[in-house]
């Protein structure tokens, strides 16, 4: 396997995914995210220095509509969905003391 | 005709004719369900009551004049990624196992207002990342051919749904194959739109710049009508594209003379079953003696389709299933320490392994550092392929060429190995790097008796060509008899006895 992925990698990953790995979990994702990215080193095969990167096939820019409001207030509707609810306000854990 | 036998076209006109009432309709299909669901486990939700108020409902405007279309009273499934108002929407994750939508998508809108009547959610790979339907929080889906068989997948439980008589026809989505390659393996059309044909307000989102809304159906007809009915433009949706061509029955039309087919050979290469290979040769050559140009070309860049893709989808699934994180909606965990233990508990007790699989990997190409090596790599492999097809369509009307490699896999036979399953998705997965529209139809059965599909591919907004061609092929093989295209019925009790008839008998000494 051409790349290995390090604890420090699979780590910063883990941070920025915002997953939580057991021990065991840590080490297969290691392996399965080696053993893709040798498989999307492939890419590197093709000459790609007179493309340039394509994010959307049709030419669409920004597209602007008037600000107006057409939905009602679904407040009640929309909290009854939260693990957490407090004063028609969604609930979250503390964070600064 | 059994009402349950009926497509969905052939239902409405019998519906606005007065021959069978909407009550009627529903309650054939839910009896289908009561008899089948059981084993084949199509639903994650299932609506009966529901089904039945609408149905007085859409009845009562048919009576009244206002409903008249093909659709009306028509009952239909939705994959559990489209958003229903006040019912379920799960995308068979445990992250989403109790929330209930505000809003409806726009595609099912569209189809309320055609007077549809919705049976249920239908099951689908947790957040459609998967091929098989195994990877869903809520359990798998069986193949209606045979049930020891995957449905395929994303779209497995729309297209097993629709297999099964379970429903008249289904919607699912296609982000590199998902509506396309379960109808192969389910013996059902499939047609997964241009990107920007239907409105993506409301599909909960995998790869945003390549999930489509599409129908799965009995045949080309009902097809056709249904991306009539759910094709608008929508401002909700800033990548809809306003168009006026959305008149697709009038391609309903059974003949291909002078119609350009190209066959790509780097779609019959190694690793393509010969089965298959021959059962959609065999379209190829029942059109060209209709009149249709058949040639052969070489399309290029197949094999660089499946890693520009894994690399663009984690990475826009990365960012997409951010919103996951315990506060608005869904899963939390019980226990935590903080807000950022919270959340990382949350996602990582709510997510199964595939979706943890691809937002890890996702998360990795889109990291500083790596960021132009494989992101923007890939973004130049997309633009690369565009030319590819667009060089193809100045010479062809429609691509064809298989849907999978092979047939239906065993359940349980493809989890193990990522890559391997990911290659199955190797003649799919290109069409929605382009945006193209495609359509996969049965050409045929493998030696265990499971359906093959045939995938046409037009280019961006040409729809018309492959319902043209599709509904040309079907004539040619003689539409849905039923001894070809519908399952042999099997019910728990029967299971053993239905495997050791027909076809599929004797296959474990194959």
């Amino acid at each position: 396997m051409a790349n290995v992925i390090s604890d420090e990698t699979i780590e910063y990953v883990g941070i920025l995914a915002k997953l939580e790995l057991s021990p065991q979990e840590r080490e297969q994702a290691k392996k399965d995210m080696g053993s893709m990215l040798d498989y999307i080193d492939r890419l590197g095969e093709l000459d790609t220095s007179d493309v340039e990167p394509m994010s959307h096939v049709f030419p669409i820019n920004n597209v602007f509509r008037e600000d107006i409001v057409t939905n009602g207030d679904m407040r009640r509707e929309i909290l009854s969905n939260a693990p957490g609810e407090k004063d028609g306000m969604f609930m979250a854990p503390r964070t600064f003391e | 005709m059994k009402i349950i036998d009926m497509t969905a076209v052939e239902l409405g006109t019998a519906i606005q004719n007065r021959e069978v009432g909407v009550q009627e309709a529903v309650s054939a299909a839910l009896e289908r369900i009561e008899e089948k669901e059981a084993l084949y486990h199509c639903y994650v939700t299932l609506d009966q009551e529901g089904a039945l108020g609408q149905a007085r409902e859409v009845q009562k405007r048919i009576d009244a004049g206002e409903l008249t279309g093909a659709l009306a009273g028509v009952p239909v499934a939705i994959k559990d990624n489209l958003c229903t108002e006040g019912m379920l929407t799960t995308c068979s994750s445990r992250i989403l196992y109790n929330f209930v939508p505000t809003y409806s998508a726009q595609a099912v809108v569209n189809l309320q207002r055609a007077g549809a009547v919705i049976l249920g959610k239908t099951n689908m790979d947790e957040f459609a990342m998967g091929s098989t339907t195994e990877t869903s929080a809520f359990g798998v889906t069986r193949n209606p051919w045979d049930p020891e068989h995957v449905p395929g997948g994303s779209s497995g439980g729309s297209a097993a749904a629709v297999a099964a008589g379970e429903c008249f026809y289904a919607l699912g989505s296609d982000t590199g194959g998902s509506i396309r390659q379960p109808a192969s393996f389910c013996g059902v059309v499939g047609l997964k739109p241009t990107y920007g044909r239907v409105s993506r307000y409301g599909l909960i989102a995998y790869g945003s710049s390549l999930d489509q809304i599409g129908p799965l159906c009995k045949d080309v007809r009902d097809c056709a009508t249904v991306l009539e009915a759910i094709s608008t433009h929508d401002p909700k949706d800033s990548t809809s594209v306003p168009r006026t061509d959305t008149d697709f029955t009038s391609a309903l039309v059974e003949d291909v003379t002078g119609m350009r087919i190209g066959i790509p050979r780097d779609y019959f290469g190694e690793g393509l079953d010969p089965q298959v290979r021959e059962a959609v040769l065999k379209v190829a050559y029942a059109l060209k003696e209709r009149g249709a140009l058949v040639e052969e070309f070489d399309l290029s860049l197949v094999e660089y389709a499946i890693p520009a893709y894994y690399t663009i989808a984690t990475a826009e699934a990365s960012s997409n299933l951010e919103r996951f994180d315990g506060i608005k909606y869904g899963y939390r965990t019980q226990e935590y320490e903080g807000l950022h233990n919270m959340y990382k508990k949350s996602r990582s007790e709510g997510f199964g392994p595939e979706v943890r699989r691809r937002i890890m990997l996702g998360s990795f190409v889109l990291s500083s550092g790596y960021y132009d090596a494989y992101y923007l790599k890939a973004l130049r492999v997309k633009a690369l392929i565009k030319r590819a097809f667009d060089a193809a369509f100045e010479k062809y009307d429609v691509i064809l060429g298989p849907v999978a490699p092979t047939t239906a896999p065993r359940l349980g036979e493809s989890l193990s190995d990522p890559i391997r399953m990911y290659l199955g998705d190797i003649y799919t997965i290109a069409v929605n790097l382009a945006g193209l529209p495609a359509l996969s139809i049965p050409c045929g059965r493998d030696l265990k008796g499971l359906p093959i599909g045939v995938q046409l591919i037009g280019d961006c907004f040409r729809e018309k060509k492959l319902i043209q061609t599709a509904y040309t092929w079907e004539k040619i093989r003689g539409g849905s008899s039923p001894d070809e295209d519908t399952p042999t019925v099997c019910s728990p009790a029967r299971k053993d006895e239905c495997r050791d008839v027909g076809p599929a008998a004797g296959k474990e000494e194959r």
